[in-house]
C-alpha cells in the first residue's frame, strides 16, 4: 500500500466493504436481477388472461422493487467502489485496469437498465391498454434481460477475484473474463436471484391483495411455484461452483463459514443451513398445497432466511480466497506476489511514502521508556511497527476492534507480556499455521519492529486513527533503500 | 519537490487509450454534473415554491411539477456519474485515491447520505396529497433534503481539490482540514449557483409546450412559467461573472500559466455573457414570441459547459503534470527492482510478470 491509509479500527475495514456490498447483493438479486422477470411474467400473464388483478400486483410490487432499486440499489453499487478504493486501492486500482472494457460495457447496460426501468414504471398507468400495453410487456422482459446482463458482467470479476485462470499468463481481459470460476459462479447466482425474487414477492403479496380475496391465494401459488422452479436450479448451479473452487482455497472453509473462533462448529452450521433451506422450501411448498394459505408473518422467515444465507454466501466467497485478494496475484493486504521478494531483501517501509505518528497514548503505553537517546531509538521503532501494521495488516485486522490483532494476541498468549520474544516466532510463520494469513512481506528487523508494537497492545485500548483522522506525514526512511536516493535527488 | 509525497502507481498498464479516457471523463461528467443541477435546483426550487404556496395556491402546483422532475432527474444523475467515476478512477489512480484516503470518513458517507436524500426526495413526491395538511412535515421532507443535497458537493469539490495538491497530502488533518484549502469554498459557490440556473431552463423546456388548455386551472399562464424559468436562469448566471473568476483564480497552482487555459476560460466567459444577453431577451418578450430562442439558449449553455469542462481538464492536466512525471519514474523504477529481485529469488520464489 502506497497510499495515506485510510483506516477504521473498530468497525474493521472489511466490515465496511462487506456492509455495503451485502446490501448491494441483496438488493440486485432479491429486487432487479430475479424480480424484475417476473413480473414481467406476471404482467404478461394478466395481459393474456385479461386480469386486471395481476397487472395491479405486479405494478404495486414493481414499485417497491423501483423505489429500493433506484436508491439504496444503485448508491451501494457506487459505493461498493468507494469502500473499496479506501480500504484495498491497489486491489480496485489493479480490477479497474483488467477489466476497465466490462465494466465499461456494464456502465453502458447500466444506463439502459436505468432508463427500463425508469420508462417501464412511469409508463404503466399510460400504456394502459392494446399496443401501447403489449409494447410495455417487452419494455419489462427487455429490462429484466438487461438488470441479469449487468450481474453477468460483474460475476466474472468476483470470479477473477478468486482465480484468475490464464491471466496470469496472458494478461488479456479475455482470459480474465473467462475464468474457471466466471461460468459456474453465474449458475448459481441467476437462479439464486430468481429464488430470492420470489420469497421477496410471496412477503409483499399480502400486502398488497386483501387477505379475503381468494386472488391472494392464486397469486402466492404462482409466484411460489416460481421459487420451487428456481431452486433446483439454485442446487446444482451452487455444486458446481463449489466443485470449481480450488482445492486450497477449500482449507478456508471452516474459518470463512464460522471465523476463527467459531471453526469447530463448521458442521453444526451446515446442519443449521440446511434445515433453514429446508424450512424456507417447506413455507414454499404448503403455499402452494395449502386451501387456506399461509398467515403473512409466516413470510419473514423464508425472507430473513434467504438474506442471512445470501449474506453469509457473500462472506465465506470473500474470505476464502484469502490470503489473496486477487488469487494468486495480489494479497490481501494490496502487495503483489511478486512484490515479496524485493520487499523482503529491502524492506517494507523502503517502499512506503506514507507515515502516520505515533499518538500520545500510543507513546505512554510504551512497555519500557528508555531514557536519552535510547528513548528517541525506542520511538523510532516503535514508528517503524505501527506504520508496519499499518501497510501489512491494517486491511483486515484492527488492534483492539473488530478481527483485533489483540483478541488474537491474548488466545495465543494469554497474559504473559506479549514481548517480541515470545511472539516473534509465532508472527514469522503465522501462515503456515493459518493458511488465510499472506507471508510477513518485510525484513526480519521490520518483523522485529512489528512484534515490538504488538507488545502494546496488551496495555492500551485506544482505537488507531486512521489517515482520514489523523492525517499522514512523509516516512521517515530509515530502512529505505540507498538506490532510491538518487532518484529522490532528481525531485 | 522537496517534502512532497512521490507514491507508486498501480503497475499495470493503462487498459484503454488515454483520449477515449479524457473523453470519457469530461463529457459524460458535464452530462452527469448537469443533471446533478437539475436534481439539487429543483430541489432548492420546489422547496421554495412549496413554501410560497402556503400563501398562494398556485405556487404548490408549480412546486408539484418541479418535484415530479427530481426523481427521474436524480436516477439519471447516478448512472451517468459512474463513467467518469470509472475514468478517474483510471487516469489519476493515485491522485483520486490519496484525496479519498485522506477525507474518507466523509466520503464514504456520501453512499448513506445520497440515499437518504433520495428516498426522502421519492418521499416528497409521492406523498404530496396524503400530507396535504401536514405542510410542514411534507416541507421538511424536502428541506432535509435540500440541506443534504447542499451538503454532498462540499464532500466532492473537497476531494477533486485536494487531489491536485500532492503538497497538501502530508499536511492535511481529516475532511475539515482539506475543506478550507483555497478554491473549495468558491467552487462550491460555483456549483451551488449553477443549480438554479440550470434548472431555470429545464423549467422552460418544461413549459414551453404546454398549450393554454393543459395550463388552465394552473394560476399561471404559458408566458408566465417561461419567465419565471428563464430568470432563474439569468440572475444566477450572472452572478457566476463574479464568482467564477473568484474560483478560476484560486484554483492549485499551475507551474506554468497556460494561455490554452486562460483562453478557453476566457472564450467560455464570451458565451456566457452572449446567453445572458439572449436570456434578457427572452425575458422580456411578448407572450406569443417567448420561448423562440430557447435552442440558441440551450447550445449556447452547453458550449459554455463543454469550454467550462475543457478549462478543467486542461487545468488539472498541468498542475499535476510535474509530479506525475515523476510518480511514473518511480513506479517504473520499483517494477524493475522488483522483477531484479524476483529473479535474483529463484528458484526459491518463482516470479511471474503480469
Amino acid at each position: 500500500m502506497d497510499f495515506p491509509v485510510f483506516h477504521l479500527d473498530i468497525l474493521g475495514n472489511r466490515a465496511l466493504v462487506a456492509i455495503i456490498a451485502i446490501l448491494h447483493v441483496l438488493v440486485n438479486h432479491g429486487l432487479a436481477v430475479g424480480l424484475m422477470p417476473l413480473i414481467a411474467l406476471m404482467e404478461w400473464h394478466g395481459v393474456r388472461k385479461n386480469d386486471p388483478r395481476w397487472d395491479n400486483l405486479a405494478y404495486r410490487i414493481l414499485f417497491v422493487a423501483f423505489i429500493i432499486t433506484t436508491t439504496v440499489g444503485a448508491l451501494t453499487g457506487v459505493g461498493i467502489w468507494f469502500s473499496v478504493s479506501l480500504v484495498n486501492p491497489y486491489s480496485i486500482g489493479s480490477l479497474i485496469r483488467v477489466f476497465f472494457w466490462a465494466w465499461f460495457v456494464e456502465w453502458l447496460v447500466f444506463i439502459t437498465e436505468v432508463c427500463l426501468i425508469l420508462a417501464y414504471t412511469l409508463t404503466w398507468k399510460k400504456w394502459a391498454s392494446g399496443e401501447a400495453k403489449r409494447r410495455h410487456v417487452r419494455l419489462g422482459f427487455a429490462l429484466a434481460t438487461f438488470s441479469w446482463i449487468t450481474m453477468a458482467i460483474i460475476v466474472s470479476i468476483l470470479g477473477f477475484m478468486m482465480d484468475p485462470g490464464n491471466w496470469l499468463s496472458e494478461n488479456t481481459l479475455l482470459a480474465g473474463f473467462t475464468n474457471p470460476i466466471y461460468l459456474p459462479q453465474l449458475a448459481f447466482r441467476t437462479p439464486l436471484a430468481a429464488a430470492m425474487a420470489g420469497i421477496v414477492a410471496l412477503f409483499l403479496v399480502p400486502f398488497f391483495v386483501d387477505r379475503h380475496d381468494p386472488f391472494r391465494l392464486e397469486a402466492s401459488r404462482a409466484i411460489a411455484l416460481w421459487t420451487l422452479i428456481a431452486s433446483p436450479f439454485v442446487l446444482l448451479g451452487g455444486w458446481w461452483y463449489y466443485s470449481v473452487i480450488p482445492g486450497t482455497m477449500m482449507e478456508n472453509l471452516a474459518v470463512s463459514a464460522m471465523t476463527l473462533q467459531f471453526m469447530g462448529w463448521l458442521n453444526d452450521f451446515l446442519w443449521i443451513v440446511a434445515l433453514t433451506v429446508l424450512a424456507v422450501l417447506i413455507t414454499v411448498q404448503l403455499t402452494i398445497v395449502s386451501r387456506r394459505g399461509v398467515p403473512r408473518f409466516a413470510y419473514l422467515l423464508p425472507l430473513l432466511a434467504v438474506f442471512w444465507l445470501t449474506g453469509h454466501f457473500e462472506r465465506v466467497r470473500e474470505f476464502i480466497r484469502k490470503p489473496y485478494v486477487i488469487g494468486r496475484y495480489m494479497y490481501a493486504n494490496g502487495l503483489r506476489v511478486e512484490d515479496y521478494p524485493l520487499l523482503r531483501r529491502d524492506g517494507l517501509l523502503a517502499y512506503t511514502t506514507y507515515s502516520i505518528p505515533l499518538s500520545p497514548p500510543e507513546i505512554t503505553a510504551m512497555p519500557d521508556r528508555p531514557t536519552g537517546t535510547g528513548y528517541q531509538g525506542a520511538i523510532e521503532r516503535l514508528q517503524r511497527g505501527k506504520d508496519v501494521f499499518m501497510t501489512a495488516c491494517s486491511r483486515c485486522h484492527t488492534t483492539n476492534g473488530v478481527n483485533a490483532v489483540a483478541t488474537h494476541m491474548q488466545r495465543m498468549f494469554g497474559d504473559r507480556p506479549w514481548s517480541p520474544s515470545l511472539t516473534l516466532d509465532y508472527l514469522s510463520n503465522m501462515h503456515n499455521a493459518q493458511p488465510y494469513m499472506p507471508p510477513f512481506p518485510g525484513t526480519q528487523e521490520e518483523l522485529f519492529d512489528l512484534a515490538t508494537y504488538l507488545e502494546l497492545l496488551q496495555r492500551s485500548a485506544t482505537a488507531v486513527a486512521g489517515a482520514q483522522q489523523a492525517g499522514s506525514v512523509l516516512a521517515t526512511p530509515p530502512g529505505r533503500s540507498t538506490a532510491l536516493r538518487p532518484l529522490e535527488g532528481r525531485q | 519537490m522537496n517534502g512532497v509525497p512521490i507514491p507508486r502507481d498501480i503497475p499495470l498498464p493503462m487498459p484503454a487509450p488515454e483520449g477515449l479516457l479524457v473523453v470519457v471523463l469530461v463529457i459524460f461528467f458535464l452530462m452527469h454534473i448537469a443533471f446533478v443541477n437539475f436534481m439539487v435546483g429543483g430541489a432548492l426550487l420546489s422547496f421554495y415554491y412549496e413554501l410560497r404556496g402556503l400563501r398562494e395556491r398556485r405556487y404548490d402546483w408549480l412546486a408539484h411539477e418541479i418535484a415530479s422532475t427530481i426523481t427521474a432527474n436524480k436516477s439519471i444523475a447516478v448512472v451517468l456519474g459512474v463513467g467518469p467515476l470509472l475514468a478517474i478512477n483510471t487516469l489519476y489512480t493515485v491522485y483520486f485515491y490519496t484525496a479519498n484516503a485522506l477525507t474518507g470518513t466523509f466520503w464514504i458517507s456520501i453512499v448513506p447520505l445520497v440515499v437518504v436524500a433520495f428516498l426522502l426526495t421519492y418521499a416528497h413526491k409521492y406523498l404530496w396529497h396524503s400530507l396535504e395538511r401536514h405542510k410542514l412535515l411534507h416541507l421538511s421532507l424536502i428541506g432535509l433534503a435540500c440541506l443534504i443535497f447542499l451538503f454532498i458537493p462540499l464532500i466532492f469539490l473537497t476531494n477533486v481539490n485536494l487531489m491536485l495538491l500532492p503538497r497538501q497530502w502530508v499536511e492535511v488533518r481529516g475532511f475539515f482540514s482539506a475543506l478550507t484549502l483555497p478554491n473549495v469554498l468558491p467552487r462550491y459557490a460555483h456549483f451551488v449557483i449553477a443549480c438554479p440556473a440550470m434548472t431555470g431552463l429545464l423549467l422552460v423546456w418544461l413549459f414551453r409546450r404546454r398549450s393554454t388548455a393543459q395550463l388552465a386551472g394552473t394560476g399561471f399562464t404559458r408566458d408566465e412559467l417561461l419567465r419565471t424559468g428563464y430568470r432563474w436562469a439569468l440572475w444566477p448566471t450572472m452572478a457566476q461573472f463574479v464568482v467564477g473568476p473568484l474560483a478560476l483564480f484560486t484554483l492549485p497552482a499551475t507551474p506554468l500559466v497556460d494561455p490554452a487555459i486562460l483562453g478557453v476560460f476566457g472564450a467560455s466567459i464570451l458565451l456566457a455573457l452572449w446567453m445572458c444577453l439572449v436570456l434578457y431577451v427572452e425575458t422580456n418578450r411578448a407572450a406569443e414570441r417567448i420561448g423562440k430562442s430557447f435552442a440558441s439558449v440551450c447550445a449556447l449553455m452547453v458550449a459554455v459547459l463543454v469550454l467550462m469542462g475543457a478549462g478543467r481538464h486542461l487545468h488539472r492536466e498541468a498542475a499535476i503534470a510535474p509530479h506525475r512525471e515523476l510518480v511514473r519514474q518511480k513506479t517504473e523504477d520499483y517494477v524493475r527492482r522488483a522483477e531484479e529481485a524476483a529473479r535474483a529469488s529463484l528458484p526459491a520464489e518463482a516470479p511471474r510478470s503480469p
